[in-house]
């Protein structure tokens, strides 16, 4: 394995043709991401965090520079199975238990039967819900679902995890545990992953690179490595090194909105 | 279920009851032709007299002939009793192989019925994952299925009889395709609808797994579909029984409902037609009831009712 980036984008652009002329959704962008990290982009509606996370999964295509995962290109990665990616709906289907919609992209990629029941196995343990194998999707939570669908993402073997405000629609207290599922998970695993959001207490808990963007057109406005240390208990968020980067990506936001 | 019970059985009373009231201003003009030839008086004298008489009104000069309204050999309207005791004489009096039981005739139709609704479906279906799948049929098919339903069946199903004659296709199958032809619609319509129903995040999500369009069909757009098909399939098998029953009139057929609905009015049984009538109703009503059932169980098992 070399050492180049898992994620290279280089002078991206994406325009959107809509019936109101183009839209700009992505210009300009120029970022790597190296192995293990863990990214979040952040920035209001419209800044184009959710379409670069789609473009790194191939699920729309650039219309301007280049970018490669894995040294090649998201339509290839995609292909070799290369990234796990979470929505922010479960998106768990009803007739499937759990377990069985953990098994859905083992069978689609054509895992045998016995591997398929180890990993589902694995993968619950992973995101604690081994109890909860032969449960359907409505018998749980909205945050166990939220789980359930990241455990399906992990359950084949992606190094890199796309996660897009997973946690957008749980409340507070569920989102808090999850963040610490997810960080802990992060470790032990070792994954890429690139995660979107707009809360700023949870890009900076969560992340090694915080990357700030804002709209019109839609641009990257900072990138700030993160100096917190890789063990991050919750009350982290209270120490002075967390409030000094949560306040330079505040800045970062209020820049890139202009004078507004 | 027991809140239910008391409306319906309200309404079935209100139902009988305008039934009963009916029938009196409907064959009274028999009824007093009956009670004159038998001698008795009747005011105006003479059928001609009473020809362009309200029927109201003559119920009124003539109550002593009401009670006759309701047990002519061939009334108008027959009265709900009278074509009670003909549904219990031609069902649990008769034996099955008569051709005078309802049962017999009910499963003539039925065999049909049942034949048109698994071809209608069948291809119905068919021609839902051509559409969903081929933009080509999608352009093509849907008019043509579209134009299918607004030909009358009465006009079509006769030219369908003849024309299979001809090549020596007779008895059940005829049938059978005319009711496929009305049932085959409203499958097609509600499967294009159910196979089109996952969201953009569930097939974007099929894609990130590198899924084939097999399998996107098979594990995501067949469920999903499924509580469409069975509304469909509610319309689709009345439509059968319809397209069954149309299907013997042309041709006077000597079996099955359709043949009882006519021969009932060649030879004026009106009692006969509306045990016919009411037998296809419940035929009608059965049938819906055993999908609704199947629904329910499919759709609870699946977690999405």
């Amino acid at each position: 394995m070399t050492n180049n980036p898992v994620i290279s984008a280089r002078d991206l652009s994406l325009t959107f043709e809509t019936n109101d002329g183009p839209v700009q959704a992505l210009t300009n962008i120029n970022l790597d991401i190296s192995k293990g990290e863990f990214v979040s982009f952040i920035g209001p509606s419209g800044c184009g965090k959710t379409t670069f996370l789609r473009v790194m999964a191939d699920l729309e295509q650039p219309t301007g520079g280049q970018i490669t995962i894995n040294d090649v290109s998201p339509a290839d990665a995609r292909k070799s199975r290369a990234y796990g990616y979470v929505f922010q709906a479960a998106g768990l289907y009803p007739w499937r238990t759990i377990g069985g919609n953990i098994r859905l992209p083992l069978e689609i990629m054509g895992y045998s039967k016995s591997d398929q029941a180890k990993r589902v196995q694995d993968v619950l343990k992973l995101v604690e819900l081994s109890d909860f194998e032969k449960k359907f999707p409505w018998q749980l939570s909205g945050g166990m679902q939220q789980r359930a669908s990241i455990a399906r993402a992990l359950a084949f073997d992606a190094d890199i995890l796309l996660m897009d405000e997973p946690f957008g629609a749980l409340d507070e207290i569920v989102r808090d545990h999850l963040n610490e599922q997810l960080l802990d998970l992060w470790r032990r695993t070792n994954k890429t992953i690139g995660f979107v959001t707009h809360s700023i207490p949870e890009a900076v808990y969560l992340s090694t690179k915080i990357v700030v963007m804002s709209p019109r057109p839609g641009r990257i406005s900072d990138i700030i490595e993160s100096t917190l240390p890789d063990e991050r208990p919750l009350e982290i968020r209270d120490s002075p090194e967390f409030i000094e980067i949560a306040q330079r990506v505040r800045e970062g936001l209020r820049a890139g909105h202009g004078p507004e | 279920m027991r809140r239910s019970f008391f409306p319906v059985i309200v309404v079935v009373f209100a139902l009988i009851a305008i039934w009963y009231v009916a029938v009196v201003p409907m064959n009274i003009k028999m009824a007093l032709t009956d009670a004159e030839r038998s001698g008795m008086v009747v005011t105006p004298s003479g059928a001609k007299e009473r020809r362009d008489r309200s029927a109201i009104l003559l119920v009124a000069q003539n109550p002593f002939a009401i009670k006759a309204t309701f047990s002519l050999e061939r009334p108008r309207l027959p009265a709900p009793h009278q074509v009670t005791i003909e549904l219990w004489n031609s069902t649990v009096n008769k034996k099955i192989t008569s051709k005078r039981s309802l049962i017999f005739h009910g499963w003539i139709t039925l065999s049909a019925t049942l034949l048109g609704f698994a071809i209608g479906t069948g291809l119905g279906i068919l021609l839902a994952v051509g559409i969903v799948y081929s933009r080509a049929m999608d352009m093509s098919v849907m008019p043509w299925a579209i134009a299918s339903q607004t030909i009358p069946i009465l006009a079509i199903a006769p030219m369908i009889i003849v024309v299979l004659n001809s090549v020596g296709v007779q008895g059940l199958l005829p049938k059978a395709i005319i009711s496929a032809y009305l049932s085959f619609f409203p499958v097609v319509v509600g499967m294009v609808k159910g196979l089109r129903s996952p969201d953009h995040m569930q097939l974007d999500q099929l894609k990130t797994y590198n899924a084939n369009s097999s399998q996107g069909f098979w594990k995501l757009r067949l469920p999903s579909s499924m509580p469409y098909l069975f509304a469909s399939l509610k319309i689709g098998i009345a439509a059968s029984l319809v397209g069954a029953i149309v299907g013997e009139l042309p041709t006077g057929a000597v079996r099955g409902l359709g043949a009882r609905l006519l021969s009932g009015s060649y030879y004026g049984q009106t009692i006969q037609i509306w045990s016919a009538l009411l037998g296809a109703a419940f035929l009608a009503a059965s049938l819906v009831a055993i999908i609704g059932l199947a629904q329910r169980i499919t759709l609870k098992r699946m977690g999405m009712s």
